[in-house]
C-alpha cells in the first residue's frame, strides 16, 4: 500500500460533531471476501483523492438482508431491514453510495417502504459524477488500446436500468469497449443472484458462470470488467475454469480507475 | 322462404357470441380467485404502455425476424376483421357488400386487406417452418409436448384456411362481377383473388355463386369457432396482452414486494412496548393466521393469474432464462403454463361443485412446480425483460420460495446456513460483525 488510506466511521464523525456528504455502503462481500476487499479499497482512494466527505458504518453494518429476500425469507430480511433502517436513520443518513449492486438494489427499492428513504447510488454512478464534476480526472495512457469488455449485473442493468454510468467510465481509460452478444437489457446473469452464491447450483449440464465466462471470452477481452463483487468471484472462476487466468484479468471498473491513477 | 339465411346467420352468431361471453365470463371468475393487489396507480404510463408494448408490440421486435411477421400478422388479423363488420351486416339484413357505396374508399380497402391476406399467408407459413421443420429450440421443451405443440399449429392453420376463404369469395365474387351476373355489383379492388379468375372463368354462374357463397359462410362460421377456440389455446394473448400490459408491474425490476404481514409481525416483534399478548382492538377482526408466499394459485396475486392466462407460450423467458440455458429444470414459461393448468383445473372443479372448491389433494407446488425448479432462479429479471407481453414468471417463483422458507423451513440446507449467519453475525458468513471494519487495515 502506498499511502494509508482514510476511512473514517460514523461514530467517529458523529462524536466531532460533523455528518459526511455521503455514507459508503462497503457490504458484506466488500467487508469480508478477500478479493472483493481490493475492491472497496480501489473505491476508497478513490474517494480519498477526491477528498470526498464520506463516512462507513464499520462495526455498524450489518447484512441488508438481500440474500434472505431472494431466498424467500422475508422476516429475516425485514428484520435486517428494520434494524439497518434505525441505525441508518440514527445519523440522519441523506446519501448512499455502495460497490454492491445487491446492496444498492436492496437499499434503493425495498427499504424506503420500511422507512428508510436515502438517495442510493452505485459506485459507477458516483465515480461517473465526480468525473464529471472535475473532481477526478483519469489519465487514459495505462489502459490505451485494451479491449474490456463489461458485464451487466443483473441487479444494476435489468432490475435499476443502470447501464452508462460504468460504460461511461471505462471508455475514459480509452480503452476499447467491446460488447459481449448478450448486453445491457439481455446481458445474462453471472450466476450468483438470488442467494445462488450460496448454494451449489441445481443439475443441469454447465455452470451458468461458465456459459458467461464463454461469452465474454468471445469479444477476445484482455479485461472483463465488472460492477458487482458477486460477479467478481463468478467471473473470476470462470476463467480459472476456461484455463484463460494467464490473459484475462477480471476487475472491477472502481480497480481499473484507481489503477489508471496509479493509487 | 328468404329470411332463413338471415335467421340462420343470426342464430350461428348468438350461439357464437353467446358461448364466447360464457367462458369469458368463468376466466374472469377465475382471475378474481386470486388475491387482491392494486395496480391502478400512475394511470397515464399504464396507458402508455399498453399502446406501446400491446399494440405498438415494442417487445416483440427485439427479435426482428420473428417480430417482423408477427406484427403482419397482427395487423393483417386486426385490419381483415373490419371487413367481418361488412358480413356481418350482410348477413343480418340479407345485402351483398354493404359497403360498397364508399366507392373508392372501399375499393382501397378490399385492396388492402388483399394484400395483407397474402402476407399474413407468407407470414403464417414461415411460422409453420420454424416450427415443424427449423425446429427452433424455444419450441421443443418438454413443457411443450401435446396438446401446447398442436395448439401452436392449429392457429397458423386456422389463420390459413381463414385467409383462403376470404380470398375464394373475392375471387369468386369478382369473376362474376365480371360476366355481369346479378346481385354482385361491381365494387372493390382485388389485386390477389384476380389471380383466381382464369381458374374460375369456365365455371358457370351458378357454381360460382356456390362457391362465393360457401366460402362467404365458412369464413365467418371459421371466425366464430375461432373466436371460441381463443379460450382453449394461447391464442388468448390476443385479447389479454392489453390488461395484462396495463397492469403490469411498474416499479424498477429489481424492486420485489416487501410483504405486509411480515411487516407487522416484525414490527411487533422489534417493539420493546408491544405486548404479543394483546387483545385484538374493539371493532378490530381477529384475522386468520397469515398465510406465507404461495403454494397454490389462490394464494398468488389476481395480476398473476391474468398473466397466467396471457403467456403465448412463445418461450422467449425460457431460451432467455440462464437456469433453462444451462440444462436446468427451471423453464419460466412452464411456471406460467403450470399456473395456468392448476388454475384451470380449479375452476372446473368449481364448476363441478356448484360453484365451490372441493378439495382435491392437489396445490400448484409439488403437483405442479418443483422445489428444484424453483431453486434454480437466480432471479435475474431476463424472463421478465424477454416477456413480450409483461408477465413476470420471477414473481410467481419468489412468491412460492417464500411458502418453502416460511411455511415449511424447506430451503437447500447451504442458504439455511448462509441465513443462519445472516441472523447470527450480520452477514451470509460466519464470520463477526465486530471484524466488519479489518479490511481498513490489511
Ligand atoms: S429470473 Fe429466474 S426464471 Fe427468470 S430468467 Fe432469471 S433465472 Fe430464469
Ligand atoms: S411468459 Fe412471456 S415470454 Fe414467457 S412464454 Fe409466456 S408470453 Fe412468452
Amino acid at each position: 500500500m502506498s499511502e494509508a488510506i482514510k476511512v473514517p466511521t460514523m461514530a467517529e464523525m458523529m462524536a466531532e460533531g460533523k455528518t459526511p456528504e455521503v455514507l459508503f455502503w462497503v457490504g458484506c462481500s466488500g467487508s469480508f471476501d478477500d478479493r472483493a476487499k481490493k475492491i472497496t479499497k480501489a473505491f476508497v482512494k478513490l474517494l480519498n483523492k477526491a477528498q470526498v466527505d464520506f463516512a462507513v458504518l464499520g462495526t455498524e453494518e450489518s447484512c441488508t438482508g438481500d440474500p434472505a429476500k431472494r431466498s424467500g425469507n422475508e422476516m429475516l430480511f425485514q428484520m435486517q431491514a428494520m434494524t439497518n433502517i434505525e441505525v441508518l436513520n440514527g445519523y440522519e443518513i441523506k446519501k448512499i453510495v455502495t460497490a454492491c449492486p445487491h446492496c444498492f438494489n436492496t437499499l434503493k427499492n425495498e427499504y424506503p417502504s420500511l422507512g428508510g428513504s436515502y438517495e442510493v447510488v452505485h459506485h459507477t454512478q458516483f465515480l461517473r459524477s465526480l468525473l464529471e464534476e472535475g473532481k477526478l480526472t483519469i489519465e487514459g495512457g495505462k489502459f490505451k488500446g485494451k479491449r474490456i469488455t463489461f458485464h451487466d449485473p443483473c441487479y444494476l442493468g435489468r432490475a435499476n436500468d443502470v447501464y452508462e454510468a460504468p460504460r461511461a467510465l471505462i471508455q475514459k481509460l480509452d480503452a476499447e469497449l467491446v460488447e459481449m452478444k448478450n448486453c445491457k437489457k439481455r446481458g445474462l446473469c453471472c450466476g450468483a443472484g438470488g442467494a445462488q452464491m450460496f448454494k451449489e447450483p441445481e443439475k443441469g449440464n454447465k455452470d451458468i458462470n461458465i456459459e458467461r465466462t464463454e461469452q465474454a471470452i468471445e469479444t477476445k477481452p484482455d479485461i472483463i470488467a465488472a460492477g458487482c463483487p458477486f460477479c467478481n468471484t463468478m467471473l473470476t472462476d470462470g476463467v480459472k475454469g476456461k484455463d484463460k487466468e494467464g490473459t484475462v484479468e477480471v476487475m472491477d471498473v472502481a480497480e481499473l480507475i484507481a489503477n489508471a491513477e496509479d493509487l | 322462404m328468404n329470411y332463413i339465411p338471415q335467421i340462420l346467420f343470426a342464430i350461428i352468431l348468438l350461439a357464437g357470441i353467446g358461448y364466447f361471453a360464457s367462458n369469458i365470463k368463468k376466466l374472469v371468475r377465475n382471475i378474481k380467485l386470486g388475491q387482491a393487489i392494486d395496480r391502478t396507480d400512475n394511470k397515464s404510463q399504464r396507458w402508455a404502455n399498453m399502446a406501446r408494448i400491446a399494440l405498438g408490440q415494442q417487445k416483440m421486435v427485439v427479435r426482428p425476424i420473428a417480430g417482423f411477421l408477427h406484427v403482419i400478422v397482427y395487423v393483417g388479423f386486426i385490419i381483415i376483421n373490419i371487413e367481418v363488420l361488412e358480413i356481418i351486416i350482410d348477413g343480418l339484413f340479407g345485402t351483398h357488400r354493404v359497403f360498397a357505396s364508399l366507392g373508392s374508399v372501399y375499393n382501397f380497402l378490399i385492396g388492402s386487406f388483399e394484400i395483407l391476406a397474402f402476407l399474413v399467408i407468407v407470414s403464417v407459413t414461415i411460422f409453420w417452418i420454424r416450427r415443424n421443420v427449423i425446429k427452433l429450440k424455444r419450441f421443443f421443451y418438454s413443457e411443450m409436448r401435446g396438446w401446447p405443440k398442436s395448439d401452436g399449429n392449429i392457429i397458423l392453420y386456422f389463420e390459413v384456411v381463414l385467409m383462403l376463404l376470404f380470398l375464394t369469395m373475392n375471387g369468386a365474387d369478382y369473376t362474376l362481377q365480371l360476366a355481369g351476373a346479378a346481385h354482385y355489383t361491381q365494387a372493390g379492388a382485388f389485386p390477389i383473388s384476380q389471380l383466381f379468375v382464369p381458374l374460375f372463368e369456365n365455371f358457370s354462374e351458378s357454381t360460382l355463386i356456390i362457391i362465393e357463397r360457401a366460402a362467404w359462410w365458412l369464413h365467418i362460421t371459421g371466425i366464430l369457432i375461432f373466436l371460441n377456440y381463443l379460450y382453449f389455446s394461447k391464442h388468448l394473448h390476443i385479447l389479454l396482452a392489453f390488461p395484462n400490459t396495463w397492469f403490469a408491474n411498474l416499479n424498477p425490476k429489481g424492486q420485489f414486494d416487501n410483504l405486509e404481514s411480515v411487516t407487522n409481525e416484525v414490527k411487533l416483534m422489534m417493539d420493546p412496548d408491544a405486548d404479543p399478548f394483546a387483545m385484538p382492538e374493539e371493532g378490530e377482526v381477529e384475522d386468520v393466521p397469515e398465510k406465507f408466499g404461495a403454494s397454490d394459485v389462490t394464494d398468488l396475486n389476481w395480476v398473476q393469474l391474468l398473466n397466467a392466462y396471457t403467456c403465448t407460450e412463445c418461450g422467449r423467458c425460457t431460451s432467455e432464462c440462464p437456469a433453462s440455458q444451462t440444462g436446468k429444470k427451471l423453464s419460466p414459461r412452464k411456471i406460467m403454463m403450470d399456473t395456468r393448468d392448476r388454475l384451470e383445473e380449479v375452476g372446473k372443479n368449481m364448476d363441478a361443485n356448484k360453484g365451490v372448491f372441493v378439495d382435491d389433494g392437489k396445490q400448484l407446488l409439488n403437483n405442479y412446480i418443483t422445489p428444484e425448479e424453483l431453486w434454480a432462479c437466480t432471479t435475474c429479471n431476463a424472463c421478465v425483460e424477454a416477456c413480450p407481453v409483461s408477465i413476470s414468471p420471477l414473481s410467481i417463483i419468489m412468491d412460492m420460495r417464500r411458502y418453502l422458507v416460511m411455511e415449511q423451513s424447506a430451503a437447500p440446507m447451504e442458504l439455511n446456513n448462509m441465513m443462519g449467519n445472516v441472523e447470527n453475525n450480520g452477514a451470509p458468513w460466519p464470520y463477526n460483525q465486530m471484524d466488519r471494519l479489518n479490511w481498513k487495515n490489511e
